[in-house]
């Protein structure tokens, strides 16, 4: 065993990089679970995003499109989840499920070509003067551009929801849908742009894994970030920054036991593998003790019959 | 003669199987208050939704000063001056005071203005408020205050109100009252949906009435007595419920010492509460909502345990039994939330019929349900207490208010009980509705069985209740006979003017 083999600066400039696909997916699903749609086909578009991601930079060889057209990958899913759950208004349970086995699935079938191939790959950021700072600069400053659009996102969506009126109907539709009616605001209308936005936000998560990194495709290589995506949601009590937090941790502790693995510790490795989903759970647990709650409509179907 | 504000002409709508409104006409002059009056399911809500916006009419205009009205969407109405308070509050709990008034505002000012514009108007309408307290923790009063400003705050030239005493205390509605005539003064047009008629005759310059979708007759309520419009709503004579002389019998439920702390973090606790009831006596328990009604039903009923001595049905203690065990006894009671308490809303009628009758009706053996009998008996609460519903196959949820109260008091009536506890049972039901309900608990009486009927309103208290005691802050005062008693003996036993505490919260 030999712990100095980790090197500090190295595994937290890394656990950002662990933690970005689970920050993208997070966000989009909260928007949407603000907006009162449980949407469990997180997983699903995140892996449709990841091959579509991948298929379309190594075509083009740009990673930056690659990017684009997993955003798009992941929304176009979702939209089967609106057209399932908003016009024939289906359990919204059910069809999420239906759409992560359909999206691993078909993903699968997308991709076969592309097994073992490299992608083109994004580079990261370097500034002059600041990246090269000791410590801070690796750390903070010499990472990809999507890492940042991650944080950017959080910060976007909590001032959009704390302080616009957009955020406000956005929640009013997700607390209280027959009020939200009643006012005349378009639930149906506000909800297809929240599970877009939701979907669009999953593919990029899973393009993040297939084009940074991993950097490759395999079968079902998003390994259930979607769950955990989903879980991390409700224990941050639907709370942007607390997503970010309870990413950032599970990230960390991610890349701390593979380092733990890698340094030889006489810890089980299975012990070692199921540590971030348990630690991020029980500190989460542990955080959304408060009085905040789930947004009054999750999950129920919306019908405008009276 | 003036152009009214505005002109409803032949408004017609049909759903699948029912025509809601057929050929309404009326009109609203300026600064009038006009009453939508009609029996549940008459088309007074269906109404109002084509003058908001909510629902196209089939065919008809409106003019809203002498201009074609048309509103696509509430959105519409609201930019040409109408504003409408629900009658399920169109609320959101989880948002504070503020957030909800700018959602019902096409153009809300920043929060901090628009904060200090709602001090503003709530001070001058004398509706305290404060805008950052959290929805979710108003009373019924205070959430109606953030509708009501919430309107106000647009200047409306009309106002709808749907129902809007039926969720507040007697000093609440006083307080709604000054608001509502201070608004007249100003020049603001107010339709008044209401079953209360008697609100309706102090408040009202002009009803309307509507039965099964039509427009049956106009009067003015100040000039009309409460039983003529109530005869009008109904189409038929109105049977004022019958107390027969009877003999009172042996003591059936004695409660004596009784206090427990209220199960709510916003209850009342009740404090050493003492009353007996004697078989063929009908007991009316007054007092504003809030001082212990709710925790009285609760200990009664078997869901607040007490000490076994507290509560004695025929010298047996029953304090520490449980609701199926009581209910075995024969002590059954009605709670006043139809749906959640009183029935499950998304079970069947016959589920219903069920849940609590099948100890006394029988209807399960060895854990296993007889579905056939559990049938029988939800119709034949269907048919003796006229519940209008398709079947009992139909979900509690689908049907009125006044319907699923009636088969909710049904149910319990036709178990035969020997202490029946009911709360509020006419609460939101028209006028002939109440009246079947409570001539049946008078009926249930006159064979033997001891009633208590917790409710709020007096009028029904005093209709047929043997004996009156009033609930204040959870004591109960001591019984005394109904006849004889004198309104202003019934406001000294519900406390006085304590209760004025909500007008300044």
């Amino acid at each position: 065993m030999d712990l100095g083999q980790i090197n500090p600066v190295l595994l937290v400039a890394s656990l950002m990089v662990a933690a970005t696909p689970l920050l993208l997916a997070a966000i989009g699903e909260l928007v949407v679970e603000k907006a009162g749609v449980l949407n469990l086909g997180v997983e699903g578009m995140m892996i449709v995003g990841a091959i579509s991601g991948f298929a379309i930079s190594v075509e083009t060889g740009s990673p930056w499109l690659g990017f684009v057209a997993a955003a798009i990958g992941g929304a176009v899913l979702s939209l089967l989840f609106v057209l399932l759950t908003q016009f024939a208004l289906a359990n919204q349970v059910a069809s999420g499920l239906a759409l992560t086995l359909f999206g691993l699935g078909f993903s699968a079938l997308m991709g076969q070509s592309y097994v073992g191939v490299k992608p083109p790959s994004m580079g990261d950021i370097y500034i002059p003067l600041i990246s090269d700072i000791p410590v801070i600069g690796p750390i903070l400053f010499r990472h990809d551009p999507i890492l940042y659009l991650g944080i950017a996102l959080t910060a976007v969506v909590w001032a959009a929801l704390k302080y616009t009126r957009v955020g406000l109907i956005l929640r009013a539709v997700g607390e209280n849908h027959d009020a939200a009616h009643a006012l005349g605001y378009k639930v149906i209308k506000i909800r297809i742009m929240a599970i877009l936005f939701g979907g669009a936000c999953a593919g990029l998560g899973g393009a993040y894994i297939s084009l940074i990194r991993v950097p490759q495709w395999t079968e079902g290589m998003t390994a259930g970030v979607g769950w955990i995506a989903l879980a991390l949601v409700v224990f941050a009590s639907w709370k942007p920054w607390r997503v970010l937090l309870g990413a950032y941790l599970f990230g960390g502790i991610t890349v701390l036991q593979l380092n733990l693995q890698a340094a030889g510790v006489a810890i089980p490795v299975e012990y070692l593998a199921m540590s971030p989903y348990l630690i991020t759970i029980l500190v989460l647990v542990i955080l959304s003790a408060d009085k905040s709650s789930a947004p009054a409509s999750l999950g129920r179907t919306f019908h405008a019959s009276h | 003669m003036t152009i009214p504000l505005l002109s409803l002409q032949g408004l017609t709508k049909a759903y699948p199987g029912v025509v809601a409104n057929d050929q309404v006409s009326f009109d609203i002059g300026e600064g009038e208050v006009h009453a939508l009056l009609g029996e549940n399911g008459a088309g007074k809500s269906t109404l109002v939704k084509m003058i908001y916006g909510l629902v196209k009419p089939d065919s008809g205009t409106m003019k809203l000063r002498g201009n074609p009205f048309a509103p696509p969407e509430p959105r519409a109405a609201r930019a040409d001056g109408i504003a409408m308070v629900f009658q399920h509050f169109s609320l959101f709990d989880a948002l504070n005071v503020a957030e909800n008034i700018a959602l019902g505002m096409e153009n809300p000012p920043p929060m901090g203005d628009l904060a200090s514009r709602i001090r503003e108007v709530s001070e001058t309408y004398g509706l305290p408020l404060d805008p950052f307290r959290t929805v979710g923790d108003l009373s019924a009063g205070e959430r109606q205050r953030v509708e009501i400003i919430r309107c106000l705050l647009q200047d409306p030239k009309l106002l709808i109100m749907d129902e809007p005493t039926s969720v507040l205390t007697p000093q609440e509605v006083d307080i709604l009252f000054e608001t509502l005539n201070k608004l007249r003064s100003e020049g603001t047009s107010i339709l008044y949906i209401s079953h209360k008629l008697e609100e309706i005759r102090t408040l009202c310059d002009h009803a309307t009435i509507l039965r099964l979708g039509k427009n049956v007759g106009e009067c003015v309520p100040a000039e009309t007595s409460a039983r003529d419009m109530a005869e009008m709503m109904v189409g038929s004579t109105l049977q004022t419920p019958e107390r027969s002389g009877r003999e009172l019998g042996e003591v059936a439920l004695d409660v004596s010492g009784l206090s427990v702390p209220s199960p709510s973090e916003f209850g009342t606790a009740l404090r050493n509460v003492h009353m007996t009831v004697r078989k063929g006596e009908v007991l009316g328990i007054g007092g504003v909502a809030g001082n212990g009604q709710d925790e009285l039903l609760g200990v009664l009923s078997g869901e607040i345990p007490t000490s076994a001595d507290a509560i004695k049905f025929k010298g047996q203690a029953i304090g520490k039994l449980g609701p199926t065990a009581r209910r075995k006894l024969g002590v059954l009671t009605a709670p006043e939330e139809r749906l959640g308490h009183a029935a499950a809303p998304d079970m069947s009628l016959t589920e219903n019929a069920l849940l609590t009758g099948s100890v006394r009706e029988g209807l399960e053996k060895n854990g296993f349900l007889k579905w056939t009998e559990t049938r029988s008996f939800a119709e034949k609460i269907i048919e003796a207490f006229d519940v209008r519903t398709p079947g009992p196959e139909n979900a509690a949820r689908s049907l009125s208010g006044g319907n699923l109260q009636k088969f909710v008091i049904g149910r319990e009536v036709l178990q035969n009980p020997d202490v029946l506890v009911v709360n509020q049972p006419t609460w939101g039901v028209d006028a002939a509705a109440a009246a079947s309900i409570r001539q049946a608990i008078l009926d249930l009486a006159a064979k033997g069985t001891a009633v208590v009927c917790i409710s709020q309103d007096l009028d029904e208290l005093m209709e047929i209740s043997d004996s009156f005691a009033a609930l204040n802050e959870g004591r109960l005062s001591a019984p005394r006979p109904t006849t004889g008693l004198t309104v202003d003996e019934i406001g000294l036993m519900m406390g006085g003017a304590h209760g004025m505490e909500v007008a300044h919260v």
